[in-house]
């Protein structure tokens, strides 16, 4: 029994390594797009965190450091956000794409497992290349960050990815049934918590019936707590009232993005859906 | 709608079928201006495969060839009737069913920037090989299919279609499938490729003790490999015979007189996939 639990376990984790080692194949395959994809996201960045300095040219008093910080955060999280999302909406479009969904879906590793792997590539891809991103822009705009916890950071980032991971399960299911539009459709929700997280604004600017959608949002909680651990510098434990929601929203997240996928391969299955050509 | 059908008895282990199938049918939901009509793409169909067996299934486009694939691929779910593979239901244990199976089907599926290599190797991690097991048995199993191993570390799109078919065949067979699913694995490839790979075909028999269902709608490949044939026409099974009893039956001289007898169509060049 416990041997049997131990070797199907080995197997669903060999199952994880190999959309894992994957994605690693296809980012290195394709590293002049990587590379272009970059550079857009660093020009996205830059365009975005300039804003702190025009508004300052106007005449308007502000700590240009604090809002170049507070802008570039936002910018930072939003690019993650997208990684992590745009990996698992285009989980089933690419692998219809490359015409491998038939192959891939009928191997013998669990959706679970599967939803899981594509997760855990996006937020390492999605570690490295807003690393990276930070790097770059904190040395362009030459920002102080003196007080900065990047510990602390790292932790909201790795919590906060649970519940990202869980919302983008939920989306990656719409290519299966909607061959069509679900991509755009999962744009759609991601845009969504663009407008309600507050990611270049503070979400008490937004409208009631918003600000309550925010609330639910886990990208507000850590916009909120990225921008205390890295501007003024609160560790995990001053944190804690941004992360608790984050895990809450994450542990309902997950369980649930897992079976509406479930639900809906079920669908694709009965409808035929389930192919190449949709 | 459930795959809770009734096969005769308990089927003990030496007995048991690699598949069997019963009553087993399709439909889908077609829309017709704003109308939705269902129309029967398969069955409902009745037919067992014995263990080690190779059984051929012919038939023209839209007859249902790859519905029958995709169903015991666990890639569709059936409306009525069930299937099941080493005494495992197809609908209700796919995970079993996944273990026991893989598939060669008319298109290259595979990513097509990845080399041969990168590709194989996933796709054994998904049926829980190990990577120092697949380091060396991949280029074993691309030696065997007659790939040569100076084109494996290149861009799968920058081979011929015979050389990712001869892939996708190392493919299904690294995972040791007891049952692998052939849908128009020859259709499209030159004279030669299609020779190496029907001689794969029988070696992976012999070798493998594999089960083989072959879609195609290659007469002379049905004949020369399987043992039994069947002529799905319209998603309806006319007949599953070997092919001497089949030209028997219909009082025909060659296969595809018989096709013709049974379905008073006849094959093509141009059917291709469904």
């Amino acid at each position: 029994m416990i041997r049997g639990t131990a070797t199907a376990l080995r197997s669903e984790l060999m199952g994880v390594s190999g959309i894992l080692e994957r994605n690693v194949y296809i980012v290195r395959r394709y590293i002049w797009w990587e590379l272009a994809w970059f550079v857009w996201t660093l020009a996205n960045t830059l365009s975005i965190v300039f804003i702190a300095k025009g508004f300052a040219q106007t005449g308007a008093r502000i700590d240009v450091n604090k809002a170049t910080s507070w802008l570039l955060i936002g910018a930072l999280v939003w690019s993650y956000l997208g990684m992590v999302f745009g990996l698992l909406v285009e989980m089933v479009q690419w692998e219809r794409w490359e015409g491998t969904i038939e192959h891939t879906f009928m191997a013998p590793l669990s959706r679970s497992m599967h939803l899981l792997g594509t997760g855990v590539f996006g937020v390492l891809y999605g570690l490295v290349r807003t690393a990276a991103l930070f790097v770059v822009v904190a040395f362009f705009f030459h920002l102080s960050l003196p007080h900065a916890d990047y510990v602390a950071a790292l932790v909201v980032l790795l919590v906060a990815s649970i519940s990202f991971i869980g919302i983008g399960m939920m989306t990656s299911v719409l290519p299966l049934i909607s061959p069509e539009k679900g991509v755009q459709l999962g744009y759609i929700a991601q845009g969504l918590l663009l407008v309600v997280s507050g990611v270049y604004y503070n979400v008490s600017v937004l409208p009631g019936w918003m600000q309550a959608l925010a609330r639910i949002s886990p990208a507000t909680y850590a916009l909120r707590a990225l921008r205390s651990s890295i501007i003024d510098g609160k560790g995990v434990y001053a944190l804690w009232g941004d992360i608790w929601p984050m895990l809450v929203i994450g542990v309902i997240a997950v369980p649930l993005g897992l079976e509406i996928f479930r639900r809906g391969e079920r669908y694709a299955k009965r409808h035929g859906k389930l192919k190449r050509s949709g | 709608m459930s795959s809770a059908f009734a096969f005769s008895q308990p089927i003990s282990e030496r007995a048991l079928p690699a598949v069997e199938i019963l009553g087993l049918r399709k439909d889908f939901r077609r829309r017709e201006g704003l109308r939705r009509r269902r129309t029967t793409a398969l069955g409902p169909i009745s037919f067992s495969i014995e263990r080690g067996e190779c059984v051929a299934i012919l038939g023209q486009n839209g007859s249902g060839k790859s519905t029958l694939v995709r169903l015991l691929s666990t890639l569709l779910l059936e409306d009525a009737g069930g299937a099941r593979v080493f005494g495992h239901d197809v609908f209700r244990e796919p995970r079993r069913v996944q273990r026991l199976i893989n598939r060669v089907s008319v298109e290259a599926s595979f990513f097509k920037r990845l080399s041969a290599i990168e590709n194989l190797s996933y796709a054994a991690r998904f049926y829980g090989l190990r990577r120092r097991d697949t380091n060396a048995e991949i280029p074993r199993i691309l030696e065997r299919v007659g790939f040569p191993l100076e084109r494996a570390t290149g861009p799968m799109e920058e081979l011929s279609r015979g050389m990712q078919q001869k892939v996708a065949l190392a493919r299904a067979l690294l995972t040791s499938p007891a049952l692998l699913l052939l849908d128009e694995p020859t259709t499209g490839l030159d004279p030669r490729s299609k020779l190496e790979v029907q001689d794969f075909i029988r070696e992976v028999r012999r070798v493998h003790d594999a089960t083989i269902l072959l879609c195609t709608h290659d007469l002379a490949e049905a004949e020369e490999l399987a043992e039994r044939v069947g002529i799905l026409h319209h998603g309806e099974l006319l007949c599953l015979a070997a092919p001497d009893e089949l030209k028997r039956r219909y009082g025909a001289e060659t296969l595809e007189e018989a096709f013709l007898s049974a379905t008073g169509t006849v094959l093509t060049e141009e059917e291709v996939t469904e």
